[in-house]
This record gives C-alpha cells, sequence and structure tokens, in this order.
C-alpha cells in the first residue's frame, strides 16, 4: 500500500519533469538564432523529456497493479533514432550552408557531405581544400 | 492514497497544458523557420511531442494499446524525417 503511493508521486514527479523539459526544448527551438545551435535544444532535451514521461508512465502501470515493459521499447527507439535524425538535418544544414561556417575539417580534409561526385556545390568560406 | 491520485491528476493536466503549448511554439517555428532545415526539425519536434501526449493521454485514460501507438507514431516520424533530410541532400529518396 505506501510502496503503491510512494509510486504514485514518483510517476507525478516524473511528470513535472518531463514536461518541463519538453517546454524547456520547445522554447530552444524558438529563441535560439542559428540553426545548429537550434537544432541543439529539441533533440537532446526533448528526447530527455519524453523518456521521463515514458518512465512516469511505468510507474503509474506498476502502481496500479500491472507492470509492464512496452515503455522501455518506445524510450530505446527514441533514444537510438533521435541522433540519427539530428545527424540528419546537421547534415542538410552543412550541406545548404545555412549555418555561418561549418567547424573546419582536420587537415586537409573536406566535408564529405559538400563534395559528393555528381553535384557541384559552391566554396564554403570555411572549407579547408585548396 | 487519495492526496496521491490528487497530486497525480494535478500533474497530468500540466504535463498536457505544457506539451499543448510546446506544439503551439513549434507551429510558430515550422512558419517562422528561415531555412528547410529548420522546417525538418521542427516537424521532427511536433512528432516527438505528439508521443509524449498519446503517452499521457494513455496514462489519463488507462489503456495500453495507446503505446502501440506511440510506438508507430516514433517509427513513422523517424523515417518521414529520415526521408525528408535525405530529399534535401540529395533531391531524391531512393537513388
Amino acid at each position: 500500500m505506501t510502496l503503491q503511493i510512494v509510486a504514485t508521486y514518483a510517476a507525478a514527479v516524473c511528470l513535472l519533469i518531463g514536461s518541463a523539459f519538453v517546454l524547456i526544448g520547445v522554447i530552444g527551438l524558438l529563441k535560439f538564432n542559428d540553426p545548429m545551435t537550434r537544432l541543439h535544444a529539441p533533440t537532446k532535451v526533448g528526447t530527455i523529456g519524453i523518456g521521463m514521461l515514458l518512465l512516469a508512465a511505468m510507474l503509474v502501470a506498476a502502481a496500479e497493479g500491472d507492470p509492464s515493459a512496452h515503455e522501455l521499447l518506445i524510450m530505446a527507439f527514441l533514444f537510438a533514432t533521435a541522433p540519427v535524425s539530428a545527424h540528419f538535418i546537421a547534415k542538410v544544414a552543412i550541406h545548404q550552408q545555412s549555418c555561418e561556417a561549418p567547424p573546419p575539417p582536420p587537415r586537409d580534409d573536406t566535408w564529405s557531405t559538400l563534395n559528393s561526385p555528381d553535384r557541384k556545390m559552391a566554396e564554403g568560406p570555411a572549407s579547408g581544400a585548396p | 492514497m487519495s492526496t496521491a491520485t490528487a497530486f497525480l491528476d494535478i500533474a497530468l493536466i500540466v504535463a498536457f497544458v505544457a506539451l499543448a503549448i510546446g506544439q503551439l511554439l513549434c507551429v510558430v517555428r515550422l512558419f517562422r523557420g528561415p531555412t528547410s532545415g529548420d522546417r525538418v526539425l521542427a516537424l521532427d519536434t511536433l512528432v516527438i511531442n505528439a508521443i509524449g501526449l498519446v503517452v499521457v493521454l494513455g496514462m489519463t485514460q488507462g489503456v495500453k494499446v495507446y503505446f502501440e501507438v506511440s510506438l508507430l507514431v516514433a517509427m513513422l516520424g523517424f523515417v518521414s524525417t529520415v526521408a525528408l533530410a535525405r530529399f534535401m541532400l540529395r533531391g531524391d529518396i531512393i537513388e
């Protein structure tokens, strides 16, 4: 009985923390002023927020008497796919040269997304190729 | 127990309101976004927040089937984000 009460309180606290994280991530998406900077806020903070919401759902299901592990599957899927989609969006930002200056590649490399064989890209200001 | 469930109800309402405000701000960025990458990012965030909304709705109604719904939404959101980014990178989705 008392364990049930503790799980319900923990679920409520997890809900509050998760919704706060989601809201902070979306405010960051709206307020930052650079496409690369804007990429940081929802892809990390928002993912943690959804993870906390799923943890709250697991705690509520355990408090009601039928614990389930479905939420772990959603959490694993989200944590695995959020960096991949963020990587693709960053590649779009570098490719369209909408970010101010991409970070300089090491030594005499170039960004592999900029030198595709079938497309001639304009030389960026920070591309280190001679 | 009644205070715990009352606190949980208040937390559920707060989560609904926060996620709804988040969706509205995402739509603002979707319309204002200067580059197309920002619009794809706003769509991706919309889908991830929709997963949170579905999870909180399932907690409110106590129905288990909403977790399958959120898993499907997560898969569709990831595939559509990658397809949109591929289209902007290459001008084509499947080469």
